[in-house]
């Protein structure tokens, strides 16, 4: 197959502000540091210098990024929070320049970055079809030619001609949704769009997007922190991490050493007084994800220096970033050891449905915040008990009730 | 070029060959854009589209009271609604592309950090609503002359250019004041005291011809008053001569104006998406 992204050497240089919080400027700010630049020199005709620090620096959200994409491939990209996987999206659909290296495309790319992208609350379905079609690059006569099959696949035909404000959030992502999915792109370039709807439109939609890879050799780009839809949809993987390339391979050796490294993060370097050493799932059964029939628990291990009253907390969080279940040392201990010790801490997989979970952690005490952690590790649960989820449906509550129904 | 495969090629500073094809390509969207600020704009008001012609209407009858009956500034023989309201149009077409286009960047910003399209069609759409609103507005100038039996000349078949000239005036300041207020926030203050302030000092309310001749120079160096007494000269014929150096030095304003803002818009352009 032939080659049909090939990324080169791309970067991304941000300048961050330390002063300010906007990162638009304000005249008033422009023109009073130059005032004050200026009064400055007044007082101080020698000095050259300024005795401050400085205001900005410099930060690379991607640096020597390279791959290539094959025609037809369907590559997920993975990575945390701040690994760079937006800002490649955003080069790759030109809405911002690299700072260094090029990308050569051959083909039409389509970028859904967002779904429903310049949606009108005030117009009605219908209008917002056109809308959006134009936006996400098609031409008139195109959407025209599809409009039935994006109502159809939406199922809205009764509020065409109602304005999107009235919708349900339900409705109006399904139509958002209806109107990419009918893009025809050599390339399509995703990023976690999913993570919006209803499971059942979810699955619908990734049924589409296999359809469109699969069978018409499309090349797809999709970002997501659900495995499981990266699994399910991607030949291959690239996973960024600090802006560069750390593994570029098939897709489930790159979900191994994903899963594996996010279960113990690097906490070299970190010199709080306080903080966690390595954070871990421990379960009983042998896959990279949890069943119904395991056992797991967290196992937590930290370093303490210095004890005012400290407390070690937990968060877990569902995919979508609901926080569900949280606890804290000091509910079981009076007072936590100094030194490294580890605690573990059993985890309710009777009551988890299937999916990623996510554990936030945080050190501190009456003082001050020791250390602070968005992604400790995380998880995923596999139930092979639940048959709304096995039927590809899913359960409306976050949480399972872990008890059996019987018979009076 | 070995790059000859390829249809897209992303690098730093490269997008500028392919920048006015890709305006070409991405047209529809722009109509689809300005179509969408039509549609919305009067969505919800109970008396819609009639805004654009109550607004400039009701400014008139107050200019002509202000000025025709009280202040008895001379019309030259032409009725004062007529002369006001032939002034109006294009101020009003100004002064509603410079509020529209200052803000388009601004209120489109998640298309912006979304989507990829030249950024250009953004005011340009901007411009383009007001420029139907000004169309709305000439048929009520129609309606005015027919109601005081005021047949204009030939002279009338050379209004396009004025417009043109109007349009030039009004995309060229559009696209400095949209770019700027990408970076400058403060720029949306200073948009509505601008066309609150050019108001007076362009000749809507009065005749320019009532501004003392040494100062008639430096008086075209706005822009709009080479435009509105283009218009009114079109329009009402004789009773109002056009200064023809005045109207030269104002289209020469209005042409830097344009390429300026167009250079500007352009180099800023790159860095929209990561400030807005």
């Amino acid at each position: 197959m032939s080659t049909i992204i090939s990324v080169e050497n791309l970067g991304k240089k941000y300048t961050l502000h330390h002063q300010q919080r906007e990162s638009y400027t304000a005249l008033r700010d422009v023109i009073s540091n130059g005032v004050a630049a200026f009064g400055r020199k007044l007082l101080h005709p020698f000095s050259t210098s300024r005795p401050q620090v400085p205001e900005q620096e410099d930060f690379w959200a991607l640096k020597d990024v390279s791959f290539e994409v094959k025609q037809g491939d369907r590559i997920g990209i993975i990575g945390r929070n701040g690994a760079g996987k937006s800002t490649l999206l955003k080069i790759l659909s030109r809405i911002t320049e690299p700072t260094t290296g090029r990308v050569k495309i051959k083909g039409r790319v389509a970028s859904l970055l967002e779904v429903g992208t310049g949606f009108h609350a005030e117009l009605t379905g219908r209008e917002n079809i056109f809308l959006n079609g134009a936006i996400l690059g098609m031409g008139r006569a195109e959407i025209k030619k599809k409009f039935d099959e994006i109502v159809d696949f939406a199922e809205i035909e009764k509020f065409l001609d109602t304005p999107v404000k009235r919708y349900s959030s339900g409705m109006y992502v399904r139509l958002a949704f209806a109107v990419a999915a009918h893009l025809e792109p050599e390339i399509l370039v995703v990023d976690e769009v999913l993570a919006v709807g209803d499971a059942q439109f979810q699955k619908k939609c990734l049924g589409k997007m296999e359809d469109v890879s699969a069978k018409e050799g499309r090349t797809v780009l999709f970002v997501s922190h659900n495995m499981g839809a990266v699994k399910s949809l991607c030949n291959r993987g690239v996973i960024l991490n600090n802006g560069a390339v750390r593994l570029d391979s098939d897709i489930d050796s790159v979900i191994n050493l994903y899963v594996n490294s996010e279960n113990s993060f690097d906490s070299a370097g970190n010199d709080n007084i306080n903080c966690f050493e390595n954070v871990g799932i421990i379960a009983s059964g042998k896959n990279s994800f949890i069943t119904n029939n395991d056992n797991a628990s967290l196992a937590v291990r930290i370093n303490v220096k210095q004890n005012r009253n400290l407390n070690c907390g937990i968060t877990i969080y569902n995919s979508v970033g609901i926080p569900l279940l949280s606890s804290c040392m000091l509910d079981t201990y009076d007072v936590i050891n100094i030194g490294i010790s580890e605690y573990l801490l059993e985890l309710p997989i009777q009551i988890l449905h299937s999916g990623n979970y996510r554990v936030e952690g945080a050190i501190w005490d009456d003082f001050q915040v020791y250390d602070q952690r968005e992604c400790l590790c995380t998880f995923d649960v596999l139930r092979d008990d639940s048959k709304l989820e096995i039927n590809g449906v899913g359960y409306k509550g976050y949480l399972k009730l872990p008890f059996k129904w019987s018979n009076q | 070029m070995i790059n000859k495969d390829y249809d897209l090629i992303i690098e730093p500073g490269g997008g500028v060959r392919r920048y006015w094809r890709d305006l070409w390509k991405y047209r529809e969207l722009f109509l689809f854009l300005a179509w969408r600020d039509i549609l919305v704009r009067y969505k919800q008001t109970a008396i819609g589209i009639a805004w654009s012609v109550l607004r400039p209407f009701l400014t008139m009858i107050v200019f002509t009271i202000v000025f025709g009956t009280l202040a008895k500034l001379p019309s030259n023989g032409v009725p004062y609604p007529i002369m006001v309201y032939a002034a109006m149009l294009p101020w009003q077409f100004f002064a509603n592309s410079l509020s529209e286009s200052s803000n388009s960047l601004i209120d489109n910003s998640n298309l912006l950090t979304k989507v990829y399209f030249p950024r250009l069609i953004v005011p340009a759409g901007s411009v383009i609503v007001a420029l139907v609103d000004f169309f709305i507005s000439l048929v009520i100038l129609f309606g005015i002359m027919a109601w005081y039996r005021y047949l204009p000349d030939v002279r009338m078949l050379l209004l396009p250019l004025f417009l043109a000239l109007a349009f030039l005036a009004s995309f060229g300041a559009g696209l400095w004041l949209s770019a700027l207020n990408v970076k400058y926030r403060d720029f949306r203050y200073v948009v509505p005291f601008l066309v609150q302030f050019g108001l007076y000092i362009s000749p809507v309310g009065f005749s320019s011809a009532i501004v003392p001749e040494k100062w008639r120079m430096l008086y075209f160096l706005n822009p709009m008053v080479g435009v509105i007494d283009g218009f009114r000269w079109a329009i009402l014929g004789d009773a109002f001569p056009v200064y023809w150096p005045g109207l030269a030095l104002s289209a020469l304003l209005t042409m830097v104006m344009f390429v300026g803002g167009l250079l500007y818009f352009r180099n800023m352009e790159r860095s929209f998406a990561d400030v807005v």
